[in-house]
């Protein structure tokens, strides 16, 4: 099979970010509905992993009647492999904080918020320092908007939406059931428009070139530019901003290191690809005509084959035990069982068939579990003990 | 300067709030000066707050860096997740420990140092990385580790030979 998508460099992110002022003032002198229909005619999809329209989202939540409404900055990056946000944070504040600004134009909301994860303190008072100068700003031409930093203390799921909203009003980070949704109820159940760092960061770029610099990179159904953050077994680990829609084969052309077994596109929540699927294998979100296509929150973990896939697994499933919130029986029980019976393969306490016993135990948990972290655990459980089954047993 | 716990709750509470959502920066106000949530503290915060004790605790022990046990002046946490695991993170684990003499989850007899792993710290390009309480310190290996954990420990000796 031939690839029909090479890897293209995008540079829009971390371009220079001193016409903040400017892009503010300027759109929050646009009307809400254009702004709108600027970023649908871009199809922003969200960056954080799970892909919904960002217009939408805005669109939603600017319709929603309330005097009281949210804008949150999902700055609570734990994918494993994951680490652009902070990357963002730290080199382009003010491109997160213009665009969460004119997000609160488009909705009518007074107040942002970015939850920041507790392993980035350390950022916290560089942060505020840019929030202090853009509120400056805001006063200085009659924008009535504050900005403050909520910080996390160390949970994965508070990543998951819902949770995060828990979290930010003093309780257990416990997802909530879906819907409603958090454009018409989020935090204090009020409407709420919540994006990833990079979402956000990406609108600036839309408000500042239009919608169609952005439209035309990509593919059909992922268009734009993404983050990715490359690690594990690979020459050159980092920060890389491509092009949507390459195919696994070129990428790993680029940075793998001439060994590479296998990727795990997507966190440890997403999934492990194995080289012979490399090349019938794309990156962007779902709806491609042909291949398979994957969603990714950007992270590409790399494994050579001095690897062992079933230490890969085992790692994931520790994480995941440790990190569910506990609160609903499928996914506390099932990570642990899960993590029990790959060991007790291993050792030869239970049987190879056992394996199918493991696999179908998963397929519960994506179907009844509550949120994403429970469902996902299928994704890597799957992909890893199909491919490499011999591993798991051997 | 330490605060004495009561009054620093209250000063958290006058300045974030006494709404339940603002309960976390309260904790968080607490565990920046003493490192951990003791149930004397816990059950202040929700006086403070009129909230249950009971929720209080429930709220504090979900957070892994809300810790609920005493800890050390210095907590190194140390990222176990898979790209750290892979780059050699034992390896570097097994050097604090021997330099350190204790185990995971322990703390030195003189309080200095309270050893704990973590998940996934974002620095997978950096691997292996770790915290000490809010610093990153990353691409670790077991010289490294040894080179940092000395000017932790040299500090503590100065503090202590200026206060002689």
């Amino acid at each position: 099979m031939t690839t029909n998508y090479q890897l293209k460099r995008a540079d829009f992110i971390f371009k220079s970010e001193n016409d903040w002022e400017e892009i503010l003032s300027k759109n929050i002198s646009r009307p809400p509905q254009e702004l709108i229909n600027e970023l649908i005619s871009s199809e922003l999809k969200g960056r954080g992993g799970a892909g919904f329209p960002t217009g939408l989202k805005w669109k939603v939540c600017a319709e929603a009647v309330n005097d009281i409404k949210y804008v949150i900055c999902n700055a609570d990056e734990g994918e494993p492999g994951t680490f652009k946000d902070r990357e963002i944070l730290s080199k382009v504040p003010f491109k997160v904080l213009t665009a969460i600004a004119i997000c609160g134009h488009v909705t009518g909301a007074k107040e942002g918020y970015i939850y920041l994860r507790g392993e980035y303190f350390f950022l916290q008072q560089e942060l505020n320092k840019a929030i202090s100068e853009f509120e400056y700003y805001c006063k200085e031409i009659n924008f009535d908007f504050t900005i403050r930093i909520f910080m996390g203390s160390g949970a994965y799921i508070c990543g998951e939406e819902t949770a995060l909203f828990e979290s930010m009003e003093g309780k257990r980070g416990e997802p909530r059931n879906k819907p409603p949704f958090p454009s018409t109820s989020g935090y204090m159940g009020k409407p709420t428009v919540i994006n990833n760092v990079e979402t956000l960061a990406h609108t600036y770029t839309i408000f500042k070139y239009g919608s169609k610099r952005f439209y035309d990179l990509g593919v059909q159904y992922s268009r734009g530019s993404k983050l990715f953050s490359v690690s594990g077994d690979t020459p050159k680990p980092g920060i890389y901003e491509l092009e949507l829609g390459m195919s696994l084969a070129d990428f790993v052309d680029e940075f793998g290191d001439d060994d590479t077994k296998a990727v795990q596109v997507g966190g440890a929540s997403g999934f492990l690809v194995p080289r012979k699927k490399f090349n019938e294998t794309n990156i962007g979100f779902q709806g491609k005509l042909t291949g398979i296509s994957l969603p990714t929150g950007g992270s590409m973990m790399l494994f050579n084959s001095s690897r062992s896939m079933y230490n890969v697994l085992d790692n994931y499933l520790k994480f995941f035990a440790e990190e569910s919130c506990g609160q609903c029986t499928p996914c506390r029980v099932g990570c642990q069982q899960l993590m029990r019976g790959i060991k007790a393969i291993k050792r030869g306490e239970k049987n190879a068939q056992y394996l199918d016993k493991l696999l179908k135990l998963t397929e519960t948990m994506q179907y009844t579990a509550k949120c994403g972290l429970g469902q996902s655990v299928a994704n890597s459980f799957s992909s890893i003990v199909e491919n490499f089954r011999e591993e798991m047993i051997y | 300067m330490m605060k004495p716990i009561t009054e620093l709750i209250k000063d958290l509470a006058d300045q974030y709030g006494r709404n339940r959502h603002n309960l976390l920066p309260i904790l968080q106000g607490v565990v920046e000066q003493e490192k951990y949530l003791s149930e004397y503290s816990m059950i202040e915060i929700a006086r403070e707050l009129d909230l249950p004790a009971a929720e209080v605790f429930g709220t504090a022990t979900f957070y892994s860096f809300l810790e609920y046990k005493k800890m050390g002046r210095n907590i190194i946490r140390i990222c176990k997740t898979i790209t750290c695991s892979m780059k050699g993170e034992n390896q570097v684990l097994l050097a604090i420990q021997e330099m350190l003499k204790i185990g995971v989850g322990e703390t030195t007899p003189d309080g200095n140092f309270t050893l704990l792993q973590t998940n996934c710290l974002g620095f997978c390009h950096k691997a292996p990385a770790m915290l000490i309480n809010n610093d990153v310190y990353n691409e670790l290996t077991p010289e490294k580790v040894r080179e940092i954990l000395s000017i932790y420990l040299n500090k503590k000796r100065e503090e202590v030979a200026n206060d002689n």
